[in-house]
C-alpha cells in the first residue's frame, strides 16, 4: 500500500521532471503523454485508493514516508494521511487536474510554451497532492508554498506581458501574507504540543483551549483561538478571503485551464481543506468561528456584485469563485465543514466547467476576453453553450444541479447556526444568491444570446471547439449536473467524514438540518417554501430582463448610479489602498533607509566621519612637525618646565 | 583509509602549496594555469570528503585531531581538529572554491595565476580558520585571508575597488584586533590559548561582558550585522564574481563560525545577559536590511543586502537559545533547534548567495552591466538561465522544498518559544524577502525583451551550467532532505546547549 500512496503524487512529478527539463527532446506530443499519463495513473490510482477506503472501509492510512529532519525533541516527518476526506480530495484534484490536461492540448495548442505548460500543471497536481494528502503542520505548508510557486509560475507563464508578471508577483505577495500568519500559527503548534503530526496534535487540543497566552501585554488570549486566527491567515491567502482577496481576480492573465484547475478548482480551495482538516481546533475556538463566518459572508455577498461590473469573461468567473468560495467560508465558520467540502466538491466540477467553456469562448473568438464583442454563440458552438449552461445552473443553485444541493446545505446550515455573526451571515447569503443569478445569467445572455457584437473576421472563423476540448467539457458536465444528487445524503447527512472532522455537538448545524432532510426529492420540493431559490430564479429574470428584453436599463442605470459604478468598477478600492499604502510605502521606507540610515547617518557619519576625523587630526597634529628646529628645542624646554614644576611641588 | 593521514592539514596546505605553484608557473600557459587550479581545487575538495563520511557523529569531542607545538614559549599550538559546527562549513569551503576556479575559468583576461593563486590560498586560510583549535593559529588564519580578498577586490575589481578594499580591510582589520586583545588577557588569566581551554576558563561576569564585546566587534563585522554591515554592498560590488561567491558563501560564516566557537562558549553568562542586544541587532537586520534591499538599483547590491538580511536569521538563532533556556512558559527544547537552525541557515546561504552572485555574474560577463533597469524580459533569450535564477530567488525567498526555507524555519519556529513577537518581527522576512527577489526577478528575467544587447544574449555555456546546475541540486536537495546535514550536528549542539545553560558563574 505505500508504494500506492507514493506512487499517487510522485506518477505527476516524474511527468513534470520529464516535460520541463527535456521538453525539447521529446517534442509538444512527448509532453503532453507523459504528463497525461503520469496524471491518468494517478487518478487511476486515486479512484481506487477511494473505493479501498471509502466504499471498502479499509483503515485510515497515517504513516510516515522518511523523516526530513530529527533535531532537539522534535521530528519532522514527510507522511500521508489519507482518511475519507483525503480520498475525496485526492479524487477531485486528479480527476480536474486530467480534464485540464487533456483540454490543454487543444488550447495550448499553438503556444510556444507547449511543453513548459504540461511541466507547470503536473508539478502543480503533484504539489496540491503533497498538500491534501500530507499527515503533518510542515507537510501542508511545503504543499501550500508549493502550489503557491506553480500558481506564481502560471499566472506569469506569458511573461512577455507587463501585466501578466505584475498580476504573477502580486499574487505571490499576497499569499505571501496570509502564510506569514500560517507559518507562525505552525510554529505555536510546535512550540506548545511538541509535533506537528497531525493526530498528535490533535490529541492535546483540549490542553490547548485551557492555555492562554499573552500576546499583547496585559491580554490573555485562548491558545486554540490565537492558533486557530493565525492559521485561518493562511487560509485568507489562499482561499481569496477579504481582504486577502485581491490576487485572485488579477490571477486570470494565466491561461484559462490554469484558471479552471487552480484559481477555480483546486488551489484555492485548499484553505477551505485545511480548515475542515483542522476542525478538532476549530471547534473549540468560538471567535476564531466567528471571525471565519463573518469574513466568508463578506466575501461571498461583496465580492459577488464585483462580477456584475465586469465585461471581461474570466473575471465575471473569477469573481464568482471568489463568492463562492466566500460560501464556502461561511459553512466552515458554522462548523458545517462537510457542507463547505462538499461545495468545494460541486464547486470544483461546475467551475471548472464555466472556466473551460469560456475558454472554449475566447479561443473561438481569437482569444477575445471582452463579453461586448460576443453574443450569440449558441448557433455556433452547441456543445459549448449545453455545458456552458449546466454550469451556470450549478452555480446559481438551480433545483436539482449540482451547486443547488450544496448551496442549500451551506444556506440551511447558517440559518440553524447560533454562532455570532451567523445572523448577518444569513442574510448576505441570501442576497448572495440572488447576485449570483444575476450575474451568471447576465453572463451567459451576453454570451450567448442577442446580437453578434464580434467583427466580421471573427465571425467568419466561428467554429465549435475540437475534440480534446469538447470532451473535458462533456465529462465536466455530467458531474455538475449529478454529483449533488448522488452525494449530498452520504457527504453531508452521513457519516462520510466520521473521524475526519469533529464538530463539537453544540455546533452540529449539519445534524440539525439532516433532523429535516428526507431524501433528495423533499430537498428540492422544501427548496421552493424558502427564500433562496426565489431569489435565485429572481435573478435570472432580472438578468433576462435587462438584458434581453430592455438592454437601454443596464446603460441607464449605469449613468444614474455612476458613483456605485465606479465603486464596483475598482473593487472597492482595494488595490488602489495596497498600491498607495503597502506597494508604495513600503519601497518609500526602504529608499529612506538606504539613502538615509545607511548611505548618511552609518556611513556618511559614523564610518567615513571617522575616516575624516582621523584625517582632520592628522592634519591639526601635522601643523606640529614643522621642522624648524627652534620649534622643537622650545616646546622641548618648555616641557622640562613643566615637568620639573611638577615633580617639585607634587 | 584515511584515518592516519593528517586530513585537515592537508586540506589547509595543499590549496595553499598548489597556489604558490600555480604563482610560479607564470601567465605564460594560462591551460596549464586553470587545469593546476581546477586539479588543486577538486582533489582538496576530495581530501576534505573523508571529513564527513568517517565523521563520528556520536560525539561532541573534536576529531581528526593534530596537535604540534608551535610557539612553545607562549604556549601556542599547531592544533586542529573539526567538530560538528566546523566539519560542515570545511567542506563548504572545499565545494565552493572549485565553484569559483570554474567561474573564474575564461573570465579572467589579464594576472590569471594570480588570480587563481588568490583564491586557492585564501581556502586554505578558510579552513585552517574553521579547523584551528588554537586561539592564535584561529587569528593567523582568520586575518591571513584578508590579504588574498584584499588583493582579489583590489586587482580584478571595479571602479570604486580602492575605496572599497579600504573600507573592507579597516573594517575587518579594527575588528579583530580587539579580539586579539580579548585572546591575550585569557592568556594570562588561563596561560593557554587552546580553545578548548578557554571553554573551560572561569570568568567573572564583567570580565565576560568585555571579552564578549571584543569579540562581538570582531565577529559582527565579519558577518556582517547592522550597523556595522556597510562595507559589505560596497565589496561586494567592487568584486569580480569569483571574489564575491567566497565572500558571501564562506568569510560572512567565519562572523557566524567565531560567535559559536568564541563567543557563546568562552562567554556564556555574558551572552545570556545580552542576548536582547544581538536578537535586536538580528531583527533590524532581518527587516530593516531587507527593506533597504528593496530599493536597491544594483542587482550585485541588491543580493550583498539580502546575505545580511538572511544572516540575521543566523545570529537570530544563536542568541535566541538563550531567550529560549530563560523563557517560564517553555519546556527547555527549542535551544538546539536555534542552533541548528542557525548552522543549516549558514550553510544554504553559502549555496543560496554564491548561486546568486555567479547568477549575477553570468549576467555581468554578457552585457558589463549590473544595473537592473538595463535588463528586462532575460527569460526570452536565455529560458535555461532564467529557469535557474528562479530556482534560486525562490530558494532565497525562503520556499519549501529549497534549503533557504528549512534555516529560517527552524529558527522561526525556535524563536516563538522564546517569545511571539521575535517569531512575529523573523517571519516578516516572509514578505519582504519574496519582495525583493521576486521583484528582481520580474524585473531583469521576465517581460519583453527591454533592448538590443538583452535581444543578443546566449544562454549559458556548459561551464556556467554545470556550475548553477550542481548548485540548484544542492539547494533542492537539503531543502527535500536536511537530515544529513543535520546528523552531524547533534552532539556538538547538544553539548553547546548544555554548556551554555550551565554558564561559568
Amino acid at each position: 500500500m505505500p508504494y500506492v500512496y507514493l506512487a499517487i503524487p510522485l506518477a505527476p512529478l516524474l511527468g513534470a521532471i520529464i516535460a520541463g527539463l527535456f521538453g525539447r527532446q521529446i517534442g509538444r506530443a512527448g509532453a503532453h503523454w507523459v504528463t497525461i499519463i503520469g496524471v491518468a495513473v494517478s487518478f487511476a490510482l486515486s479512484l481506487w485508493v477511494f473505493k479501498h477506503i471509502v466504499l471498502d472501509g479499509a483503515p485510515v492510512y497515517n504513516e510516515a514516508v522518511y523523516t526530513w529532519m530529527a533535531t532537539d525533541a522534535f521530528r519532522f516527518e514527510v507522511g500521508f494521511l489519507v482518511d475519507n476526506l483525503t480520498a475525496l480530495m485526492m479524487v477531485v484534484v486528479t480527476g480536474v487536474s486530467l480534464m485540464v490536461h487533456i483540454y490543454t492540448i487543444g488550447y495550448m495548442h499553438d503556444d510556444p510554451g507547449y511543453q513548459r505548460f504540461f511541466s507547470y500543471i503536473s508539478l502543480f497536481t503533484f504539489s496540491m497532492l503533497m498538500l491534501v494528502m500530507a499527515n503533518n503542520f510542515m507537510q501542508l505548508f511545503f504543499g501550500w508554498e508549493a502550489v503557491g510557486l506553480v500558481s506564481y509560475l502560471l499566472i506569469g507563464f506569458w511573461f512577455k506581458r507587463e501585466s501578466a508578471i505584475f498580476a504573477n508577483l502580486k499574487a505571490f505577495l499576497v499569499n505571501r501574507v496570509g502564510d506569514f500568519g500560517f507559518l507562525l500559527g505552525i510554529a505555536a503548534v510546535l512550540m506548545y504540543t511538541g509535533s506537528l503530526d497531525y493526530m498528535a496534535v490533535f490529541g492535546q487540543a483540549d490542553q490547548l483551549a485551557a492555555t492562554t497566552i499573552e500576546v499583547l501585554p496585559g491580554t490573555e488570549w485562548n491558545l486554540v483561538t490565537v492558533i486557530a486566527i493565525l492559521l485561518f491567515i493562511g487560509a485568507m491567502g489562499k482561499s481569496a478571503q477579504v481582504p486577502l482577496h485581491v490576487w485572485l481576480p488579477d490571477s486570470m492573465e494565466g491561461p484559462t485551464p490554469i484558471s479552471a484547475l487552480i484559481h477555480a478548482a483546486t488551489m484555492v480551495t485548499a484553505g477551505i481543506f485545511m480548515v475542515a482538516r483542522m476542525s478538532p481546533l476549530y471547534e473549540l475556538s468560538e471567535v476564531a468561528l466567528s471571525l471565519v463566518v463573518v469574513l466568508g459572508a463578506l466575501t461571498a455577498f461583496f465580492m459577488g456584485l464585483l462580477g456584475i461590473v465586469q465585461n471581461d469573461i474570466k473575471r465575471v468567473v473569477a469573481f464568482s469563485t471568489l463568492s463562492q468560495l466566500g460560501y464556502m467560508t461561511v459553512a466552515l465558520g458554522v462548523s458545517a465543514y462537510s457542507a463547505a467540502i462538499f461545495h468545494l466538491m460541486t464547486h470544483a466540477f461546475f467551475k471548472a466547467l464555466l472556466f473551460l467553456a469560456a475558454g472554449s469562448v475566447i479561443v473561438a473568438l481569437h482569444h477575445e476576453q471582452d463579453m461586448r464583442k460576443m453574443g450569440g454563440l449558441y448557433k455556433y458552438m452547441p456543445v459549448t453553450f449545453v455545458t456552458f449552461l449546466v454550469g451556470t445552473l450549478a452555480l446559481i443553485g438551480f433545483p436539482g444541479f449540482a451547486g443547488f444541493f450544496s448551496k442549500d446545505a451551506i444556506i440551511e446550515s447558517v440559518h440553524a447556526s447560533s454562532i455570532p455573526g451567523a445572523g448577518l451571515a444569513y442574510w448576505l447569503v441570501l442576497l448572495g444568491v440572488f447576485v449570483t443569478a444575476f450575474y451568471s445569467f447576465r453572463m451567459f445572455f451576453l454570451v450567448f444570446f442577442g446580437e453578434e457584437r464580434m467583427d466580421d473576421h471573427a465571425r467568419a472563423h466561428l467554429h465549435e471547439s475540437p475534440r480534446v476540448v469538447t470532451v473535458p467539457l462533456v465529462l465536466l458536465a455530467i458531474p455538475s449536473a449529478i454529483i449533488g444528487w448522488i452525494a449530498i445524503e452520504p457527504l453531508v447527512f452521513g457519516d462520510f467524514f466520521a473521524g475526519a472532522i469533529t464538530v463539537a455537538p453544540e455546533h452540529d448545524v449539519v445534524g440539525e438540518v439532516g433532523h429535516h432532510y428526507h431524501g433528495q426529492w423533499s430537498f428540492i420540493l422544501h427548496a421552493f417554501q424558502a427564500p433562496a431559490l426565489w431569489l435565485a430564479l429572481g435573478g435570472v429574470a432580472t438578468a433576462w430582463f435587462i438584458y434581453m428584453v430592455r438592454p437601454s436599463i443596464a446603460t441607464a442605470a449605469r449613468e444614474r448610479l455612476g458613483f456605485l459604478h465606479a465603486l464596483l468598477d475598482r473593487g472597492y478600492g482595494f488595490d488602489e489602498f495596497n498600491n498607495q499604502v503597502f506597494a508604495r510605502g513600503t519601497l518609500a521606507l526602504g529608499r529612506g533607509l538606504s539613502s538615509q540610515g545607511d548611505a548618511r547617518v552609518i556611513d556618511g557619519w559614523l564610518v567615513n566621519g571617522a575616516a575624516r576625523l582621523v584625517g582632520w587630526g592628522a592634519r591639526v597634529v601635522r601643523h606640529v612637525q614643522t621642522g624648524m628646529m627652534y620649534h622643537y628645542a622650545f616646546v622641548m624646554i618648555a616641557g622640562l618646565l613643566v615637568f620639573m614644576t611638577w615633580f617639585m611641588f607634587a | 583509509m584515511f584515518t592516519d593521514w593528517p586530513l585537515l592539514s592537508l586540506v589547509i596546505w595543499l590549496p595553499i602549496i598548489g597556489g604558490v605553484f600555480t604563482l610560479l608557473t607564470g601567465d605564460k600557459s594560462p591551460a596549464a594555469t586553470r587545469r593546476i587550479a581546477l586539479f588543486t581545487a577538486v582533489l582538496t575538495f576530495l581530501l576534505s570528503l573523508p571529513l564527513y563520511f568517517q565523521f563520528d557523529p556520536g560525539t561532541a569531542a573534536m576529531q581528526f585531531q593534530e596537535l604540534a607545538p608551535w610557539i612553545a614559549t607562549f604556549n601556542i599550538h599547531y592544533h586542529l581538529g573539526v567538530d560538528g559546527i566546523s566539519m560542515p562549513l570545511v567542506i563548504l569551503t572545499t565545494f565552493t572554491t572549485i565553484l569559483v576556479v570554474i567561474a573564474g575559468w575564461e573570465v579572467i583576461d589579464y594576472r590569471l595565476s594570480q588570480y587563481m593563486a588568490a583564491f586557492l590560498i585564501m581556502e586554505g586560510m578558510m579552513v585552517g580558520t574553521f579547523a584551528a583549535l588554537d586561539s592564535i593559529l584561529f587569528y593567523f588564519f582568520f586575518e591571513g585571508m584578508l590579504i588574498p580578498m584584499y588583493l582579489i577586490i583590489g586587482i580584478w575589481g571595479g571602479p570604486r575597488r580602492v575605496y572599497a578594499t579600504i573600507k573592507f580591510f579597516i573594517y575587518t582589520f579594527l575588528g579583530s584586533v580587539f579580539m586579539l586583545v580579548a585572546l591575550i588577557y585569557m592568556y594570562f588569566q588561563g596561560g593557554s590559548f587552546a580553545i578548548l581551554d578557554l571553554h573551560a576558563l572561569p570568568l567573572g561576569l564583567t570580565e565576560q561582558i568585555l571579552i564578549f564585546f571584543a569579540f562581538l566587534i570582531a565577529f559582527a563585522v565579519k558577518v556582517p550585522m547592522w550597523p556595522v554591515h556597510t562595507w559589505l554592498p560596497d565589496a561586494h560590488v567592487e568584486a569580480p564574481t569569483g571574489g564575491s561567491v567566497i565572500l558571501a558563501a564562506i568569510m560572512l560564516k567565519i562572523g557566524g563560525y567565531g560567535f559559536l566557537r568564541f563567543s557563546l562558549p568562552v562567554t556564556p553568562d555574558a551572552s545570556a545577559a545580552l542576548d536582547w542586544l544581538i536578537i535586536a541587532m538580528s531583527l533590524i537586520a532581518i527587516v530593516y536590511i531587507g527593506m533597504v534591499a528593496l530599493a536597491q538599483r544594483d542587482m550585485k547590491k541588491l543580493v550583498a543586502y539580502s546575505s545580511i538580511s538572511h544572516m540575521g536569521f543566523a545570529t537570530l538563532g544563536m542568541f535566541a537559545v538563550f531567550a529560549i533556556l530563560d523563557n517560564p512558559a517553555n519546556d527547555g527544547t527549542g535551544a538546539v533547534l536555534a542552533l541548528e537552525g542557525a548552522m543549516v541557515q549558514m550553510v544554504s546561504h553559502g549555496f543560496i548567495s554564491g548561486a546568486l552572485f555567479l547568477v549575477i555574474g553570468v549576467l555581468y560577463d554578457r552585457m558589463h552591466t549590473r544595473e537592473i533597469s538595463a535588463y528586462g524580459g532575460v527569460a526570452n533569450t536565455m529560458p535555461w538561465f532564467a529557469t535557474l535564477a528562479v530556482v534560486f530567488a525562490m530558494a532565497n525567498a525562503g520556499l519549501p522544498g529549497t534549503s533557504g526555507f528549512v534555516g529560517e524555519f527552524m529558527v522561526i519556529l525556535a524563536s516563538f518559544k522564546a517569545n511571539f513577537w521575535i517569531a512575529f518581527t523573523a517571519a516578516l522576512t516572509l514578505i519582504i524577502g519574496a519582495a525583493y527577489t521576486l521583484w528582481m526577478i520580474k524585473r531583469v528575467i521576465f517581460g519583453a525583451i527591454a533592448n538590443e544587447q538583452v535581444a543578443g544574449l546566449s544562454d549559458l555555456n556548459a561551464r556556467e551550467a554545470i556550475n548553477l546546475g550542481v548548485l540548484a541540486v544542492l539547494v533542492i536537495g537539503l531543502g527535500v532532505w536536511p537530515n544529513p546535514l543535520l546528523e552531524v550536528m547533534h552532539a556538538t549542539l547538544d553539548n553547546l546547549v548544555a554548556h551554555v545553560a550551565t554558564g561559568k558563574i
